[in-house]
């Protein structure tokens, strides 16, 4: 399946150079030690969504289902969540320096992926049993690890204007990073966003689960368990038992750790050799 | 200067060229500008003319009929001044055509202050402006031209770091604190200690709209001075550690001794504030926060020459910029003369001084 004569990994790359683009663009006015530009930072991850976007449409008419069925697909989708997220609520938050990040991210999460071929094996259509409320209840917890990955940006923003000021350097790509306090709450926010999302999906898969509790498998339960370290951390957070850095290198680690945890989440899936990569076989 | 035709020219002395006793001598305090201007206006020849006078300089901008005029006002100068001719032809400062169009620009900018940067100038000179604009004393030529160098100076900023970063120990405080709680309109602050620095550093978050203010002092009667100057409140010196758990920003300046904030102190504090850090502002000399303080998680100290050392990479960031910035504003210099020399009749500019 193809758009424009593309196929869907052409359009993957697309995005992921455009992503590429977006930090390029920041880190050279950050080096010549100039605020970059909004405008065209946010222009680059918008054309890199768009491309994403696209890539996923293809990949999800090819599979007929949502595009979250194997460990490529998932880092592709978790970057489109955080991009989406970036352009749809980021600038409100109006924080320099947080699109440049989330190109950073987003440029990672594609380029890894695509650069990774085991990690897109062929797999047959509709991976997530073709049941509409499964593949939303998937789409939703995908999504807010999207949501976790800019909580833990703005954690690692957090990390390095409180290394500025405590170590006063102050110049360079420090100078623009926002203020202690707007990182401290919008990191609250999307942490509560993120659980919020999370509980959702999690919320809709246990109706399915409690009809067939044989169907509750590892990917089921790591996916629990990231919700229950993030939740866990929230409480901590509105109990002011974890807040400033150790908040922070939290959110940051457990960011880590879903990012690990998908790892047995693809192998539970695709237990055999992978193989070519889908688009070779479109 | 040609002998032919009217002239856009510049005159008078800056901090570049004229020692502060010789500026002073120039100064157009205590009625002098008036009788100054008054003099231009009667002065045969002279078509256009502002004065710009701050403490850094003072310049006379104006378009003349004939060069004998600028030599004529050369001599009001004097007269102001109290001068010999020799003598202010030693600290002059003469141009003409583009050259004076681009170092009004340059003033404008700040590029040509002595604070680099600075944005006091561009009130001065837009106020000077204002002057003569009401007094019928601008016309075609200044009116583009100062119009042009408004514009000008705020591209400068845009355009290149000039203005970027404070560079006196209360902004710098202040700008730090911005990079700790963004909106300082929700911060308390807390000034332990009456001292002069003290007192500034004060003014300058009042200035930012600091939501609350407390003035604590081990003698209560200064404390009670210092706050009413302020528009804060005053307490007691012994309220320190509740006063600390209370505040977000404390600037201390007092001659203690010893230090008065402990990192005991400082500790039981942040306990107290969940996730709101503690930004501590010691001025004092010896230091008035125990340096291990900075070591506290969400503290965040900065001490005098903390600030100083700031305001200096601050200042020479700025320099560094000056040449970008003179760059930038030869090229509107020369297009705004281009604009304005069929009027005033020249084919350039050049330094007279």
């Amino acid at each position: 399946m193809t758009f424009l004569g593309l196929p869907d990994r052409a359009w993957f790359w697309f995005a992921a150079a455009f992503y590429l683009a977006g930090l390029v663009l920041g880190t050279a006015a950050v080096l010549r030690d100039r605020r970059h530009s909004h405008f065209a930072i946010y222009g680059v991850l918008a054309l890199g969504f768009l491309g994403q976007t696209i890539g996923l449409y293809l990949r999800g008419r090819a599979t007929r289902g949502c595009p979250i069925g194997n460990l490529f697909e998932i880092f592709q989708f978790t970057a489109w969540s955080s991009t989406v997220l970036y352009l749809v609520v980021g600038t409100a938050f109006r924080v320099s320096l947080l699109g440049y990040f989330s190109s950073c991210l987003s440029a990672f999460l594609t380029i890894v992926s695509l650069g990774m071929p085991a990690w897109d094996p062929a797999r047959p259509a509709a991976a997530l049993g073709g049941m509409p409320w499964v593949a939303f209840h998937a789409a939703l917890a995908v999504f807010s690890y999207g949501v976790f990955a800019l909580l833990a940006l703005t954690s690692v923003m957090y990390l390095l204007q409180t290394y500025s000021l405590k170590h006063k350097r102050l110049r360079g790509l420090f100078s623009f990073l926002p203020s202690i306090l707007d990182l401290d709450h919008i990191s609250l926010r999307l942490l509560i966003a993120g659980i919020v999302l999370m509980s959702w999906a999690l919320g809709i898969g246990a109706v399915h689960w409690l009809h067939d509790l044989s169907s509750v498998d590892t990917p089921k339960l790591l996916t629990a368990f990231v919700w229950f370290a993030y939740g866990g951390v929230l409480a901590l957070r509105l109990l002011g038992r974890l807040v400033s850095q150790r908040l922070a290198w939290a959110c940051v680690a457990l960011f880590m750790m879903a990012l690990v945890c998908l790892g047995p989440v693809n192998a539970s899936r695709h237990p055999v050799a992978p193989v070519a990569p889908a688009s070779l076989k479109s | 200067m040609s002998d032919s035709g009217p002239v856009l020219f510049l005159i008078g002395a800056s901090h570049r060229t004229a020692s502060m006793e010789a500026r002073e001598k120039l100064s157009l305090s205590g009625g002098k500008l008036e009788q100054l201007q008054h003099s231009l206006r009667a002065l045969a020849g002279l078509r256009e003319h502002t004065v710009l006078s701050t403490c850094n300089r003072m310049e006379v901008y104006g378009v003349a009929d004939r060069s004998a005029a600028v030599e004529e006002l050369q001599a009001l100068l004097c007269g102001i001044g109290g001068m010999e001719a020799q003598a202010f032809e030693r600290i002059r400062l003469r141009e003409s055509g583009r050259a004076a169009i681009q170092h009004l620009l340059e003033v404008a900018a700040g590029v040509d202050s002595q604070m680099v940067g600075e944005t006091e100038i561009l009130g001065q000179v837009k106020e000077a402006y204002a002057k003569a604009q009401a007094a019928g004393a601008t016309g075609a030529v200044l009116n583009r031209v100062f119009q042009k160098a408004f514009q000008a100076a705020k591209q400068v900023r845009t355009d290149t770091a000039i203005g970027e970063g404070q560079i006196s120990v209360a902004s710098v405080a202040v700008e730090l604190a911005q990079k700790i709680f963004g909106d300082l309109c929700r911060c308390r602050v807390l000034v332990l200690g009456a001292g002069e620095i003290g007192e500034k550093t004060a003014k300058a978050f009042r200035s930012r709209r600091a939501a609350d203010m407390t003035v604590a002092s081990r003698r209560l009667d200064r404390a009670g001075e210092l706050a009413a100057a302020l528009g804060a409140k005053a307490a007691p010196f012994e309220q320190l550690p509740a006063l600390l758990a209370e505040s977000d920003i404390v600037v201390c300046s007092t001659a203690a001794p010893e230090a008065v904030v402990t990192p005991a102190i400082a500790g039981a504090a942040l306990r107290h504030r969940a996730a709101r850090p503690l930004f501590l502002i010691d001025l004092g000399l010896p230091r008035n926060v125990a340096p291990e303080v900075v070591e506290l998680p969400n503290a965040f100290l900065y001490n005098l020459d903390d600030l100083a050392r700031i305001a200096e990479e601050n200042l020479a960031h700025r320099q560094a910029e000056i040449s970008r910035a003179r760059a930038l504003l030869a090229g509107k210099a020369a297009a705004l003369w281009d604009q304005v020399a069929a009027r005033v009749g020249g084919s350039g500019g050049h330094t007279a001084a």
